[in-house]
């Protein structure tokens, strides 16, 4: 071995060449890093808890918020969350056994469960960009508000599927009588651009080329509205049902106003809750996303170094150890966002 | 690279096979704990949510998830991160110095959330 390996002499203990913790630099440098990360980050959740707890309306609820999974259509309330939880905890596992692997000078073991650690790290990620841009994309119905100012959130069995657009006044592209589907360009999308912003009127909407058509479209099953925030008329936490639902929906979406219905998020309004909502949702998710990533990418470094046979030669794989304690600390964050920010 | 200026405490870090056993036995048993309870905690979010619970429920489910969080908490801290085995004074070092910091922190802006939040719902944002 390449290191003087000097027994510890407690008779001078102030004679310098000892740590007080008995850890290397190394390591007790990573737990002071890691110590003032988790204060970041239990700094942002508790500004979180700040701002849950001044808000008066309802705050957005988790299992309603995401219930989507990537492949499949339907209400799937908070298993894409778990899934991404359960991968955390694997890979934390898998690293820990790489950790303990090192600790028996097992090259063979850390090759393999590092490499699994990297590719859990990397689904993860994955995971989260899906969620992201599913988040920003929104639901089928958005948030709507309605003629009094409140404002609901829409739940409904299925969203009607529109068929066409029928182009009653000519523009600088289409025809009168032209009959728009699906193949000409995604009918949906340009449904709720148009709500959103206010092109369409009694049915009739305004396309990029300044032509008008009639918009076909099946009836939804189930709509149902939660007012979420107080109007004039109904109150936080009211229900409209069955043919009232539908009617008031539609009045807001076909109203030509802009605005009515907001899709998805962005940093200045979402339909989920208020506008600080998504923005700690980009902020903390994104911020532990960025950490993750980084965690992936020190893991890549440490496991060329173990194929290269770096730690091998150095006599120890504490390395493997140091990587690990910041790819354990950023599941420790994820545990604490997936309550904070799902569940509660 | 023959230095004589600092103890190397990484060499003593090695285990032997049959420790390793013990080792991941303990690995095994904290995974198995980490994920049942994340999917009791999975299965109670979709059946007993805040959209249909409750008063005290809730609020029993709420402190029940925060409890549950701090028990995966001390078992990735202690057993993954080997914290548990390290010296006493490492120990308390990372434990005591952040629990002050965080749990003040917490208890600060929660009390503010909610004096403001008061002040908001009276005299408007």
């Amino acid at each position: 071995m390449a290191f003087n390996t000097t027994e510890i002499n407690y008779a001078e203990p102030w004679s310098g060449k000892q740590s007080p913790f008995k850890v290397s630099y190394g390591k007790l440098m990573m737990w002071m890093f890691l110590v003032s990360d988790a204060l970041t980050f239990g700094g942002f959740l508790a500004a979180y808890g700040f701002s849950r707890h001044a808000y008066s309306g309802e705050w957005p609820i988790g299992e309603r918020t995401f219930h989507a999974i990537p492949f499949f259509e339907g209400n799937f309330p908070l298993l894409y969350v778990a899934f991404m939880t359960f991968l955390l905890i694997i890979s934390s596992v898998t690293m820990v056994l790489a950790v303990e692997a090192g600790h028996r000078m097992d090259r063979k073991g850390v090759t393999k469960w590092l490499a699994a650690t990297i590719v859990g790290g990397l689904i993860f990620v994955g995971s989260q960009a899906w969620e992201w841009s599913h988040f920003i994309h929104g639901s089928d119905f958005g948030k709507v508000e309605l003629a009094d100012g409140s404002k609901a959130v829409v739940h409904a069995e299925s969203f009607g599927e529109i068929q066409n657009f029928t182009v009653q006044t000519a523009g600088s592209h289409y025809q009168v009588g032209q009959v728009l589907t699906n193949k000409d360009f995604d009918l949906k999308h340009e449904f709720q651009h148009a709500i959103e912003a206010g092109h369409i009127k009694d049915g009739m909407i305004s396309l990029h080329d300044g032509s008008i058509a009639k918009v076909a479209k099946n009836d939804d099953t189930h709509l149902q509205l939660n007012i979420v925030e107080a109007g004039g008329k109904y109150g936080l936490g009211d229900k409209i049902e069955g043919a009232d639902a539908s009617k008031q929906y539609y009045e807001a979406a076909y109203s030509g106003e802009a605005k009515r219905i907001v899709y998805g998020a962005n940093m200045t309004r979402n339909e989920y809750g208020p506008s600080i909502y998504a923005n700690y949702f980009f902020f903390i998710t994104g911020f532990h996303g960025f950490h993750v990533t980084i965690g992936i990418i020190i893991n890549i470094i440490i496991f060329l170094n173990v194929l290269k046979g770096t730690y091998e030669k150095r006599g120890h794989y504490e390395m493997v150890e140091k990587g690990g304690l910041y790819w354990h600390f950023v599941d420790l964050v994820w545990v604490f966002v997936f309550t904070f920010f799902y569940l509660v | 690279m023959e230095r004589d200026d600092i103890i190397e405490y990484s060499l003593h870090n090695h285990h032997s096979e049959e420790e390793g056993k013990k080792v991941r036995k303990k690995i095994y048993f904290v995974t198995f704990l980490l994920s049942a309870i994340t999917i009791l905690e999975v299965v109670v979010g979709i059946f007993m949510s805040r959209a249909n619970t409750f008063g005290a429920a809730w609020e029993t489910i709420k402190w029940m998830y925060v409890a549950l969080t701090v028990v995966k908490a001390y078992y990735i801290v202690m057993t993954f991160m080997h914290l548990g085995e390290e010296r006493r004074d490492l120990k308390q070092w990372v434990l005591v110095s952040y629990l002050i910091l965080i749990i003040y922190t917490i208890i600060v802006l929660i009390d503010e959330g909610n004096a403001v939040g008061h002040d908001w719902s009276f005299y408007g944002v």
